[in-house]
């Protein structure tokens, strides 16, 4: 017995050393006039003023390290303004951690989703609150561009929602070059697919490799190339067309893999990568380098290669020391068909909402404006898709000019690879195109299994 | 008779030096890599650390041949060969090697020499960033820039152990208890539940985590320590309770026998016998336990919850290295951080490894 | 049996009901301190190295106590009873974990493996077919196959020759902590060492650097040198888990009797001999136990593959396709169907164990 008095004894001294307590710092408010009162839902006011002080909404999502600081650091004020606590946790098993935490119950707040498939799965599971229901129309209409709107609208149990606010974004349809041996070489920047061509021809004939390309991403492998196919579809059919391939309205309107417009983006793309001298290392290269080795032999002396597409986020793996604008620039991938405009491919980060209380909605519409970026903008990395973010905030010129291209595109349209149901879009896509870029499969093959994959409901 | 032995000696260390050393190759390279720069790294191997012969320019230059194209053969210096072949380098016969820098319009030729060289470019930055926190360079709207320093690896590692410790030791004896139970007590459904036990090795714990997750909100256990041993205890239950089966089972019969014949209980013998008779068992599990639920990165996500206050090293650690894990310099020196403590865990448990436990014991 | 029969007249011959009262007490007390203990520990807000130290005695010192204060119950009871309920006692706990924890979750699976990717219709055992049939599942079996045959046997072979060599060598520790060590590095750890032997690039993966230096070609060992690429995957996870093969088998050579050798040695056997007609058989039941525990490992083997090749270039395995289908997919149905045919195929395994299970005498 004594035993348990001396255990009880030791709990109970162990509890004295613990306290409690709470330090409430007074809010200051949001600036006078940021944001137009008429915008705001009764919660961001109420927030602004002082009155959800002390609150606390958790978070979670893919960012860590850099982005996780240059997140915290961008709603900072924003925190200080109110008295709001946000907690963000970035977790790296997004994928199954996720899922369980939703589907068990346990999830945060907020949850920030990189890819809409995933978050289709929620929201037709009918855990996703519709932010449409308290987030004022107009403001989403007058700061989003529709597609951006579009995205967001997901078909639940009970109908369509908007499953959530678009915050962050990063632009894909870009090139990018060593400035330095371009120079070297005398090469320009191509405006056209036709220019593009000719200067890949250029750089054959001078005995080197135009393009640097790797899809290896151990459990990803392949979304590289996906990436690319997405890019020549947006530039030889049609929006429709496109849509209807990403995220059809029914099973008869899908666009299939074997289709005509489809088989014609690979077979433009097979041109181009399989051509030999055209791609650094070969068509075995493509299909066995990392994806963010890919762009290295661009930096050797001399360089291995003259050109590489990949979303800005690859910078992150360009050799350390090396600067936008003197090391490195970028170019817009040309149109191929002039028909089609100038699409630009981008990929983001949609927040949405899975617990209903004022200060999650306050945040919410905190969100759905560009000032909830503008540190991030500024420390460089993201890109926003709000109208109401100036081109004036973002720090880095590069980033600047990605962002203007962005705004001067004719149509935009996101990364259709995360658009389709995760089994195509994160499955069979990727697996498709590394069997045929490995060359397990011909393309026919390879674009029928893709096809099959897809889920027949 | 001595020489023999001798020579067995020798043949057993032989062999077993040759196996330790393809293992630890692989190590090597890991602790070698920590050690180095980002860039270099990326850029060239571990081994080059070590003395070898490499290319190293002379900084003689020869111009370009004009008017050369990429398929026919190009004869430099009274050498042929094509201009890939060129690029790569070409060996000349006085022992030079000259590589095309540059394409076939601008560029020159440069002229290698084989030297003796060593690459030591050491430094211990990689594991003060990865033990003191990153530090991150923010720009601010307004344009000044400040710095962020990262949490250290402190918390994490004390919410590691918090959860290490107890998960390692509460399986085993519950573990204990029931291979006890099963290989020396008799009770209806003995091999119905031993069944259940085995097949359960093969159960992927990914289906469990959803349902165990619905009945930790009921009960309040979400984002708790004890929600997380109870989970690790409960995954590695089968494997814990067959391996220690296995090893109680094999006890000489008689020393229980014995015992029982003196009048003790099934406790006493399980607490003043078993336990200290299984201690070899009971170490090796606790070694293989310990080092699943330290290196265990889902199960304290889904359990400790998305909360940057319960996070553990894994979850850490791989936070830190880059959001799409190109950060290998600190992924090198983070992987020898986290093993730090298994090694300990190991080294301490070793001592069980002995000879002679069982001596007298059956006697008894 | 006849110990079984003796004892309880021997220890708990009269029954006190006072001692009883005051064992139920110990357990109430026990469990409200341990609730006690339990809701500092999920409210306090103070240091951490306290936290973490009042958590650590608090989890493992209530186990041990739940133990005691049952066991000291059931012992108060008369003879017939404490003979009855004591081994649950004993099992119990384990059973009711197991049972909470995977026993129940799997007959969830189970209903879910009938059902579509939402569990919403009834599909009968079209999930079942799809796991036999499609083109990637085939292609998973075949190489999980290869895995339990080549894996387990490398495992195994080279977990036997080191604990056997070491156990007569003066190095004994340092090599055993040698081949321990990848154990104990994280799989993210484990990839990076890989890529810097298996990397294309001859200037960072050593084995091309090897091979060029032999005069060779560079290969992509793991992406296109099919289908050896798996066998290249394989000795990953021979390298990661061969420690656990050799602590296991090291801690069993350690038991045999020191005097069994000697008078093996006395009577002239060689070394050979004394391998296959002493060790071998002394260690048999740890083998077993190794050998089913290496085959079920490599029956679930998802994460080296998964990291590595993400099931690529012809190195799908089950797990991975079932961690896809339960994730990336959210097909529960066909995840739930492959997840319960990996239970079915360990049965074959189980056989062996449960026969000599069911030869043993109890008390």
């Amino acid at each position: 017995m004594s035993k348990f008095v001396k255990l009880a004894l030791l709990f109970a001294m162990i509890l004295g050393v613990f306290g409690v307590g709470v330090a409430s710092a007074q809010p200051a408010g949001c600036p006078e006039g940021i944001w137009d009162e008429a915008t705001m839902t009764a919660e961001l006011i109420s927030a602004c003023a002082g009155e959800l002080a002390g609150t606390v909404v958790t978070m979670t999502g893919p960012f860590t390290d850099q982005d996780e600081v240059k997140f915290n650091e961008a709603i900072a004020p924003f925190e200080e303004w109110t008295g709001i606590d946000i907690q963000y946790t970035g977790s790296k098993e997004f994928e199954a951690a996720i899922p369980a935490a939703i589907e068990g119950g346990a999830v945060t707040d907020i949850v920030d989703f990189p890819q809409p498939g995933l978050l289709r799965r929620f929201v037709e599971g009918g855990y996703v609150i519709d932010v449409s229901t308290f987030l004022n129309a107009e403001w989403l209409e007058q700061n989003y561009i529709q597609s951006w709107l579009d995205m967001a609208t997901i078909a639940g149990p009970e109908g369509e929602i908007m499953a959530g606010v678009w915050n962050r974004i990063n632009g894909k349809s870009l090139v990018w070059y060593p400035i330095q041996a371009w120079e070297e070489a005398g090469y320009e920047i191509p405006t056209t697919w036709d220019e593009l061509i000719a200067l890949n021809a250029q750089i054959v004939a001078d005995g080197s490799s135009p393009w640097c390309v790797g899809i290896e991403s151990g459990a990803a492998t392949g979304w590289a190339a996906t990436d690319w196919i997405e890019e020549i579809m947006l530039r030889t059919t049609s929006l429709e067309n496109y849509d209807n391939w990403t995220i059809p309205a029914d099973a008869e309107s899908r666009l299939l893999f074997t289709s005509p417009e489809v088989t014609n983006a690979a077979t433009v793309l097979g041109d181009l990568w399989f051509t030999e001298n055209n791609v650094y290392g070969g068509r075995e290269a493509i299909a066995s380098t990392f994806f963010g080795d890919a762009p290295l032999p661009m930096f050797e002396e001399p360089a291995g290669c003259y050109m590489h597409k990949q979303g800005n986020f690859i910078t992150s793996f360009f050799p350390e020391g090396t600067q936008p604008g003197v090391d490195y620039g970028v170019f817009y991938l040309p149109p191929i068909d002039e028909a089609y405009g100038r699409p630009f491919l981008v990929a983001g980060d949609i927040y949405s909402m899975f617990h209903d209380r004022p200060e999650v909605r306050a945040v919410m519409d905190f969100f759905s404006r560009g000032e909830s970026v503008r540190g991030w903008l500024a420390s460089g990395g993201a890109l926003s898709p709000h109208r109401d973010a100036s081109l004036d905030w973002y720090g880095v010129e590069l980033e600047r000019n990605i962002a203007s291209l962005i705004a001067d595109a004719t149509s935009v349209r996101f990364d259709g690879s995360d658009l389709q149901p995760g089994v195509v879009g994160a499955g069979s896509f990727w697996k498709g195109m590394t069997d045929w870029i490995s060359g397990t499969v011909d393309l026919e093959t390879a674009l029928a299994e893709i096809d099959a994959a897809w889920p027949t409901e | 008779m001595q020489k023999q032995k001798r020579r067995a000696v020798i043949i057993v260390n032989g062999i077993l030096f040759l196996i330790v050393l393809a293992w630890s190759i692989p190590t090597i390279g890991l602790l070698v890599s920590s050690i180095r720069y980002r860039n270099d790294i990326r850029t060239s191997g571990w081994w080059t650390t070590l003395p070898h012969n490499a290319w190293v320019a002379t900084g003689n230059q020869l111009p370009i041949p004009e008017g050369q194209t990429r398929d026919a053969p190009i004869t430099i210096n009274g050498v042929t060969a094509t201009y890939a072949e060129w690029q790569q380098g070409v060996n000349m016969p006085d022992g030079t090697r000259l590589v095309w820098v540059g394409n076939l319009r601008r560029g020159q030729l440069e002229e290698f020499r084989q030297e003796l060289s060593v690459n030591t470019n050491f430094t211990f930055q990689n594991y003060e960033q990865v033990i003191g926190g990153r530090q991150y360079q923010i720009q601010n709207p307004d344009g000044t820039t400040e710095t962020v320093q990262g949490d250290d690896m402190l918390g994490a590692f004390l919410n590691s152990l918090t959860v290490a410790i107890p998960a390692t030791i509460i399986p085993i004896l519950i573990a204990a208890f029931a291979a006890y139970g099963f290989a020396w007590m008799s009770f209806p459904g003995r091999k119905l539940l031993f069944i259940l036990v085995v097949a359960l090795l093969v159960v992927p714990l990914q289906i469990a985590l959803v349902p165990i997750l619905r009945d930790y909100g009921q009960i309040g256990l979400n984002g708790t320590f004890l929600g997380v041993w109870l989970a690790h205890a409960g995954f590695g239950l089968p494997l814990a309770t067959y391996l220690l089966y296995n090893y109680i089972s094999g006890l000489p019969r008689e020393i229980l026998e014995s015992a029982f014949i003196d009048g003790a209980s099934h406790f006493t013998i399980f607490v003043r016998l078993i336990l200290p008779l299984s201690v070899p068992a009971l170490a090796s599990f606790a070694i293989f336990q310990f080092l699943w639920v330290w290196n265990d990165y889902l199960v304290a996500l889904i359990f400790l919850g998305f909360n940057q206050t319960n996070e553990v090293l894994t979850i850490r650690i791989a936070d830190m290295v880059g959001s799409r894990g190109q950060d290998w310099h600190l992924l090198t020196s983070a992987a020898f951080v986290s093993m730090i403590v298994p090694l300990l865990v190991f080294f301490g448990l070793q001592r069980f490894f002995v000879r002679g436990l069982m001596a007298g014991s059956v006697k008894g | 049996m006849q110990a079984r029969l003796d004892q309880p007249i021997a220890e708990g011959g009269s029954f006190k009901l006072d001692q009883m009262l005051l064992s139920i007490g110990m357990i109430v007390i026990t469990f409200i301190a341990l609730y006690a203990g339990f809701v500092f520990l999920r409210d306090s807000t103070a240091d951490r190295i306290l936290i973490a130290i009042a958590a650590i005695i608090w989890g493992v010192g209530g186990i041990a106590l739940l133990y005691f204060v049952f066991n000291n119950l059931v012992e108060k009871l008369p003879g017939l009873w404490m003979n009855r309920l004591q081994p649950f006692i004993f099992v119990g706990p384990a059973v009711i974990l197991l049972a909470w924890y995977l026993a129940m979750p799997t007959v969830r699976t189970l209903y879910a493996s009938f059902f579509d990717a939402n569990t919403v219709n009834f599909v009968g055992l079209n999930n079942y077919f799809t796991v036999f049939t499609q083109r990637q599942m085939v292609e998973a079996w075949t190489n999980n196959l290869l895995w339990i045959i080549v894996g387990t046997v490398l495992v195994v072979v080279f977990g036997l020759l080191i604990a056997i060599l070491a156990d007569r060598s003066k190095f004994e520790s340092t090599a055993k902590s040698l081949i321990f060590m990848p154990m104990a590095i994280s799989m993210v750890g484990a990839g990076v060492i890989w890529k810097f032997i298996y990397d294309n690039n001859p200037e960072i993966g050593l084995l091309n650097a090897i091979v060029q230096g032999l005069g060779g070609e560079p290969q992509a060992w793991l992406t296109l040198v099919q289908p050896w690429n798996n066998v290249f995957l394989i000795i990953v996870v021979v390298w990661l888990q061969t420690g656990y093969a050799m602590v296991l088998i090291s801690a069993a050579i350690k038991g045999i009797p020191e005097e069994l050798l000697e008078a093996a040695r006395v009577d002239g056997a060689n070394e050979i001999q004394i391998f296959f007609r002493i060790i071998l058989p002394s260690i048999a039941g740890t083998l077993v136990t190794v050998v089913t525990t290496v085959i079920i490992f490599m029956l679930k083997i998802f994460d080296v593959v998964m990291v590595m090749t993400g099931g690529q270039f012809g190195t799908e395995v089950v797990g991975v396709r079932f961690y896809r289908a339960a994730f990336t997919e959210g097909n529960a149905g066909f995840a739930s169907a492959i997840a319960i045919v990996l239970l079915i195929a360990v049965i074959p395994v189980m056989v062996y164990n449960l026969r000599q299970f069911s030869q043993r005498q109890t008390f």
